[in-house]
Order: C-alpha cells, then structure tokens, then sequence
C-alpha cells in the first residue's frame, strides 16, 4: 500500500498558528490506510533512537519535535512522517556539530553515486534543510 | 515509571499551584519557538483532573537546554462543547489533556 496522497491544506481561520499546529481546522477527512515501512523508514526510527540515547544524548524528543515545527506549511504538508524526520535528525546533527553539512553532502553524493553506478534507483529529490 | 532525565529534577520540588477540582484557563498568547500548548485550546476553560509531576521544560529541552527548574504538568478536562462550538455530541464529552503550569491561569 502506497503513501497516502499529500496536498497543501489551507489553513483558514488559522491566526498565527505554526504549520503542524492544525487541530480542529477543516481537512476533510483522514486517510486511514495502512502502508507499509520502508527500511528507510525504520532505520530513520532506529538513528533517533540511538541518537537521544543517555549514551549520545544527541537530541531530545522536544528538538526534534521544535525541528519538524520549524518546517513551512508547503514543506510540512508535502513530506511524509519519515521524510520530516530525516530532515531533522541531519539538522539536528549539524546543530549539535557532530557532522558538517559537507560531510553529509559528501555522503549523500557518495552513495548516489555508488547506487547510480550499480544500476539502482536513485531518489531525484534532496531533502531541503 | 521515572525516567532518568526526571530524576536530574533534583529537590525541592515545585509545590503545585492547582489541585484537582481546580477552575482553570489555558493560556491564550503568541509563542515564539516550541511549546506543547496546542492553539486550539488557548483561553478555553476546564478543570484540574490530576497532578501528572514535575517534568523538565520542553521549551528549553528544545533548544537544547537542561529545561530546569521542572514544570508540574496536569490533565486538565475541558468540555468539548468548549472547545468546538458546535459540538453535536453529549453534553458530558470532554476532553483530557496535559497543560504545564505555565500555561494555566486560575479562573475565580
């Protein structure tokens, strides 16, 4: 089962509300289909995890959720639940200067390379910071 | 359950402004950066269901701060009909929802 469809929502009526803050405004109704995880998607799971572990102690839960509030409606309706956790737990690993953002576009440009190299599909799409 | 990041609370412990039975309004203000208050319950009225504890302050967890000194946060049950004004179910239905000190304002 594929992700549901995403479209920007107007948020009528909403003052100065952020982009996630959005109970009780009119979306219409939910789509409630289950779809499966992709293993990028658990392994995203498994990084916060570890990163907010007493071990790492990266990040907490509340800079994570400040991180995904801080996206625009357009981004924040367009990305999946997944998508809006990559993008954060990257940020947030350059906001505590465990990586630069070099070394995670360096990275990323690697394993494009490698996958486009080995004939595997490779996202067109960069996550915007 | 504590977790290990309540136990850094240390002492004392702030004494609660409210108890249960206690009228109370949830804050209505603009706020810069993270809070956990969503807008839809800003200056709606309800009353103290439980004291849930003193925990560290999610607007400066956020920001990557010790959030100290700790917030008591309660269940606070607001009426639906408050909340939605046009609210077809019972009148009984409420919500329960959990309001740090911070946000709540006592109504006389």
């Amino acid at each position: 089962m594929g992700e549901p469809k995403r479209k920007n929502m107007l948020r009528k009526g909403a003052g100065g509300r952020a982009a996630h803050d959005v109970g009780g405004l009119e979306f219409g109704p939910i789509d409630r289909h289950e779809h499966d995880l992709a293993l990028w998607e658990k392994r995203t799971d498994a990084m916060l995890i570890l990163l907010r572990d007493n071990k790492r102690r990266v990040l907490t839960v509340d800079a994570h959720r400040r991180m995904i509030e801080s996206y625009g409606e357009q981004e924040y309706d367009r990305t999946t639940y997944y998508e809006k956790w990559i993008r954060s737990v990257r940020n947030l690993l350059v906001e505590q200067e465990v990586l630069t953002p070099e070394e995670i576009d360096a990275k990323v440009a690697e394993v494009r390379a490698r996958f486009e190299a080995e004939g595997r599909k490779v996202a067109k799409e960069t996550v915007p910071w | 359950m504590v977790s290990k990041r309540a136990k850094g609370l240390g002492a004392p412990k702030p004494a609660p402004a409210f108890a249960p039975g206690d009228a109370v309004r949830i804050a209505s203000r603009p706020v810069v950066g993270h809070c956990r208050t969503p807008w839809y319950l800003r200056g709606k009225t309800g009353v103290v269901a439980a004291v849930q504890g003193t925990f560290r302050n999610p607007e400066q967890l956020a920001y990557h701060k010790p959030g100290l000194p700790g917030l008591v946060l309660y269940k606070v049950r607001v009426k639906q009909s408050e909340l939605w004004s046009r609210y077809a179910g019972p009148a009984r239905d409420t919500l329960e929802v959990d309001i740090y000190e911070t946000w709540l304002e006592p109504v006389r």
